[in-house]
């Protein structure tokens, strides 16, 4: 079963500091990199916002241009996103805190994350249905 | 006199041992590096006997002892007290000394593979022997001694029970660089101090024989200091001893806020 000891395989692996293996962390890691990940997306959001809702200023019929081509399934399902989004990243952001100041932090924050995530589950799910009833049933209920 | 040494194989130490009883082929699957040859790591894969009981250190043995003794690694007392054999086993940093093969078996009688690679972080000189000198530069930056003014007393500083225990928890860092290579911001930022920097200097700053909390919670106020840790916990997962590391850090950024 030895003699054949060698069996060589290669795959190619990037860059000499990080050398390419992936981490398999903590969920600490993973929840962390979701908040960066929701965070990013949240931002855009906001920047887009910003920009539609100043456009009122420039004159209120593009302003309503704009608003009309949100009306769409695909910016509805994107509404539901931003609020899972938002929604993850307002709960991981007490987790977080309370791992900064509260002492007991560290050492709860896994039953913290466990936490989070069904307290999202559980807002997501009758929220996305609410978000999305009208839209669906327009679509396909056709009334 | 032999005259068959040169038709052994460049590096290899002569026989295999017999396989014990009970032993299963596993596939070590290691990310090699050798300077003079690659310009990239490169994954090689050794079938080797292991035993449930075996370590994983026991495994690169056999691979280098009978196999390929040009594989490249650290290790010392191998009895996971000394802190030298830290590497990437499936994908978490652990000591090769403390990992069980058992552990790692794939369930159902499939084959199982085994992947070792080296620590993140650091440049890696050959295998799985990383330059630890700039996370020892973190180490000393701390000033991981006691650091006291006035007159020496002239018998032991006492310490309470109590006293004793506040820092217990991080007298127990060995240096193996598990906590510091397993960070993210680390493999990014080279320039933070890493985990065991600050857990080395949590074990001063509580200590109350200790007069140079100050100058060490300034040094860790820096923009490279305690305020890049973003809580992953991957170094409280990594640590071989059990050392709550994050806590550790997490209790310096509050000495640093509410402390001074």
């Amino acid at each position: 079963m030895t003699d054949s000891a060698m069996a060589t395989e290669q795959v190619v692996a990037r860059g000499s500091r990080s050398n390419g293996t992936l981490y398999r962390g903590d969920p600490g890691m993973w929840s962390w990199v979701a908040h960066r990940i929701t965070g990013v997306l949240t931002f855009f959001f906001l920047f887009a916002h910003v920009l539609d809702t100043a456009l009122v200023r420039v004159s209120p019929n593009a302003y309503d241009q704009v608003i009309e081509t949100y009306k769409s399934p695909i910016v509805n399902l994107l509404e539901v996103g931003l609020v899972g989004a938002v929604l993850y990243h307002a709960l991981n952001g007490i987790r977080v805190m309370l791992v900064d100041f509260w002492a007991k932090g560290p050492k709860y924050q896994k039953p913290m994350l466990w936490t989070l995530l069904v307290v999202w589950v559980l807002v997501m799910v009758p929220g996305a249905y609410f978000m999305m009833v009208r839209t669906v049933s327009e679509m396909f209920g056709g009334s | 006199m032999t005259a068959t040494v040169s038709e052994e194989k460049a590096g290899s130490r002569g026989d295999l041992p017999p396989v014990p009883d009970g032993a299963v082929t596993v596939t070590l699957k290691i990310l090699r590096f050798n300077a003079e040859v690659d310009s990239e790591p490169r994954w090689e894969s050794f079938n080797v006997p292991a035993l449930p009981t075996d370590r994983v250190l026991n495994l690169l043995h056999y691979v280098k002892w009978y196999v390929d003794g040009t594989l490249t690694f650290r290790r010392s007392c191998a009895h996971g007290i000394c802190g030298s054999d830290a590497m990437q086993i499936n994908g978490v940093n652990r000591l090769g000394c403390k990992v069980l093969v058992k552990d790692l078996m794939s369930g159902g009688g499939k084959p199982t593979t085994i992947t070792v690679a080296p620590i993140k972080g650091l440049p890696v000189h050959k295998d799985l022997l990383v330059d630890m000198e700039p996370f020892m530069e973190a180490f000393k930056a701390v000033k991981p001694f006691l650091i006291t003014y006035g007159n020496e007393p002239t018998r032991e500083r006492i310490q309470s029970a109590h006293d004793r225990e506040r820092f217990d928890d991080t007298t127990k860092c060995i240096l193996c660089a598990c906590c510091t290579t397993s960070c993210p911001v680390f493999w990014n930022e080279g320039s933070y101090f890493g985990p065991a920097a600050i857990v080395n200097a949590h074990r001063f700053i509580f200590d109350s024989r200790d007069e140079g909390a100050e100058e060490r919670l300034d040094i860790l106020n820096d923009a490279e200091g305690v305020w890049r840790c973003r809580t992953t916990f991957n170094c409280t997962d990594a640590c071989p001893r059990g050392i709550q590391v994050t806590k550790a850090i997490q209790e310096v950024k509050r000495a640093l806020l509410f402390r001074r």
